[in-house]
């Protein structure tokens, strides 16, 4: 999890913000995935979000579900999502790799367990979205006993004591909600201020990065003009694969062209 | 953040798997829950309306005929006489008062078959609440008149095409509304499943079946009966009828599953009996799953039984061994549906008629005298077309077979 301490540091003196892509792995299949990840990366991406597909992501919106639906028509497993994730951690040795995944993919394959392949194929960070801090304790630590990162979220309505915990138990990065709601385009992001953007870092949280609704590059400009420390876009990628699931050339050039404007405005 | 109120695991079961958003809105509800159970006003309304409107208390009728064994009983609790048809109007009556106690004017809920969705629309209508309800688009199909109810009464039905387009999707979709409405919408859950408090709330709204059944049995026998049966799905009827009889260790608990077409099989809905056990919809409990921990689809011939996990009580009571949990295929469930309709002029629900088989075959091995208490959840009327169809299926399979047999 140190990766995410040297991408900060670097962003810092560069004075930039952290721009973070999300997409499924595996979708729409394991072998498209792997160049788009690799695209990811190529057009600028500071660290990268994966998720790996479940029957029933509940945080998510339409177009999330549709990239966890391919993936698992493709036949793609969390043993072959870490499969393709250690490709990935061979072609780049230094961003960091988060996951953002359900309770149930971990619960089944034992805690232990899935820390442990998890940090064996390279992975800095695990998020769980159907956890929320006060059922965190044994994921953390297991978390914590193989030097991953463990992600929380702050939601818009959150109070003084879970800050106080989430930076106590925070690791890597803040994940920021900027709205109530599942992922997905169909809401926009909501700013938050930059005086509850300060509320936060008063505590000293993990560097926050604010997610949900990130579709465009004056979005990831005004994350970090009010003092997030980057932005996380999902849908707006994905649904450049879902555009053009039948020409992975083109699906491939049109995602680096974005991934290049979005970083440009970090 | 506050801390909770009430424990939201029983034994090592339940919790509060939920994005860190639904929080709030979990915690404000378990809040207006135990403010609720202190206020004589409110428990003054909720009863009014189970006895004015619902129509509580509902009977205990022995059977006459239908007991196969003249050494045993079978007692029915007629849940199937509840306005709306089944258990289900007893507890979202409860939740709709606690919506008005929030403040809130709006109404979220899912549904399978149509009958959570029936109750939480009559309850809105009466009460004045704007209810939507998600429902699998596959079960919109199978169940037009449940949809046509809930829109008689005010309802807007909302399709689900994710995923199978069943209770398990509709759940889900729900839940998503939830996460970007809490503010000013309450999520009326419609079983004893679910994050903490629900699986609480659920139980405390529906344990009058079995306070009820408890008098009137020990009025009508004197003693208490040997088992309490009841199906079980999400498991809100079952946990209702078993609530009070828990600390009587002489009454032995019987939840009985949907096996399906067996649960050998893959196409049953029994998450208890698969013994393995995971995160879904919020809490930790008995699933059906594979190894890899993705949710599979359950099956049963009964709508309202087809959902894959179990409420976390009923994994506790079967963990600690206070209660057995049993499965009973579909056509064992469709034989009891006929038998007692011709035996005793009841149609019962498909869901019912799960505990109905179970409680034959108990008493078809008795060797001594024994009580048995069914919980007749809900009437069949909501079912009549599929069995119709499904009977004239097997008759015509019968006469092809026939016809072929001539042949040889």
């Amino acid at each position: 999890m140190q990766r995410y301490q040297q991408m900060f540091s670097r962003l810092k003196a560069e004075q930039r913000g952290a721009f973070v892509p999300f997409v499924t792995v595996g979708d729409p299949g394991p072998e498209l995935s792997f160049d788009i990840i690799k695209t990811l990366i190529d057009g600028g991406a500071d660290a990268l979000e994966l998720g790996i597909p479940f029957s029933d992501p509940i945080a998510d919106g339409p177009t999330i579900q549709n990239a966890n639906i391919r993936a698992m028509a493709a036949g793609v497993t969390p043993a072959i999502s870490f499969e393709i994730i250690r490709k990935i951690r061979a072609y780049n040795a230094d961003i960091p790799i988060g996951l953002l995944l359900y309770s149930n993919l971990v619960m089944a394959r034992g805690l232990d367990n899935f820390y442990s392949q998890a940090a064996a194929a390279g992975v800095d960070s695990v998020l769980i979205a159907d956890v929320p801090l006060h059922e965190s304790k044994m994921f953390r630590q297991a978390a914590m006993a193989h030097d991953i990162a463990p992600i929380f979220i702050v939601p818009p309505n959150v109070d003084d004591d879970d800050l106080r915990a989430i930076a106590s138990y925070g690791r890597g990065y803040t994940y920021l909600l900027s709205r109530a709601g599942v992922t997905g385009t169909e809401t926009q992001a909501a700013m938050p201020t930059a005086e509850l953007i300060a509320r936060i870092r008063a505590y000293n949280p993990a560097p926050p990065l604010l997610g949900f609704g990130i579709s465009t590059p004056a979005h990831v400009k005004d994350a970090i003009a009010n003092g997030a420390a980057g932005a996380i876009c999902g849908s707006a990628i994905v649904k450049i694969l879902e555009q053009n699931l039948q020409q992975p050339d083109k699906l491939l050039s049109e995602l680096k062209s974005f991934i290049q404007q979005m970083k440009a405005a970090s | 953040m506050s801390e909770l109120k009430l424990n939201p695991y029983f034994g090592q079961y339940g919790g509060m798997f939920v994005p860190q958003l639904l929080v709030p809105a979990l915690k404000q509800l378990e809040q207006a829950f135990v403010d609720a159970l202190q206020d004589p006003a409110f428990d003054a309304e909720f009863q009014q309306l189970l006895t004015e409107y619902a129509g509580r208390p509902t009977p205990l009728t022995l059977c006459r005929n239908l007991s196969p064994n003249p050494l045993v009983k079978i007692y029915m609790k007629r849940e199937d006489l509840l306005h709306g048809g089944a258990h289900k109007t007893n507890q979202v009556l409860g939740q709709a008062l606690l919506t008005k106690r929030m403040g809130k004017k709006e109404v979220i809920a899912e549904t399978g078959a149509g009958q959570h969705g029936v109750a939480t629309a009559l309850a809105c209508a009466l009460l004045g609440l704007k209810c939507r309800i998600y429902m699998g688009a596959k079960d919109i199909d199978r169940q037009q008149p449940n949809v046509f109810r809930m829109k008689l009464m005010g309802a807007t039905v909302i399709p689900v095409t994710a995923g199978s387009g069943t209770l398990k999707d509709a759940v889900n979709e729900a839940m998503r509304d939830w996460s970007a409405s809490y503010a000013t919408s309450h999520y009326m859950l419609g079983t004893a499943a679910g994050p903490h408090p629900f699986p609480t709330i659920v139980r405390e709204f529906q344990k009058m079946i079995g306070e009820e059944a408890k008098q009137q049995i020990l009025k009508a026998e004197g003693k208490l009966p040997d088992a309490v049966i009841a199906c079980v799905g999400g498991g809100s009827n079952a946990i209702g009828i078993f609530a009070d009889f828990i600390k009587e260790e002489g009454v032995r608990l019987i939840g009985v599953e949907p096996g399906g077409k067996g649960i050998n099989t893959h196409q049953h809905g029994a998450a208890l009996s698969t013994g393995s056990y995971g995160i879904l919809h919020g809490a930790y409990t008995a699933i059906m799953q594979t190894t890899d921990g993705q949710i599979e689809e359950s099956y049963s011939v009964s709508a309202g039984l087809d959902y894959p996990a179990v409420g976390p009580q009923h994994t506790h009571l079967q963990q600690t061994g206070r209660a057995e949990y049993v499965a009973v295929n579909d056509d064992e469930a469709l034989a009891a549906f006929q038998h007692l309709a011709m035996a005793e002029g009841i149609i019962p629900a498909l869901e019912s008629s799960h505990a109905l088989a179970h409680a034959l075959k108990m008493a078809k091995d008795a060797t001594e005298p024994m009580v048995l208490l069914v919980n007749l959840s809900g009437r069949g009327d909501k079912d009549l077309s599929h069995v119709h169809s499904i009977l004239a299926e097997q008759a015509a399979e019968q006469t092809a077979n026939k016809t072929a047999e001539g042949a040889h």
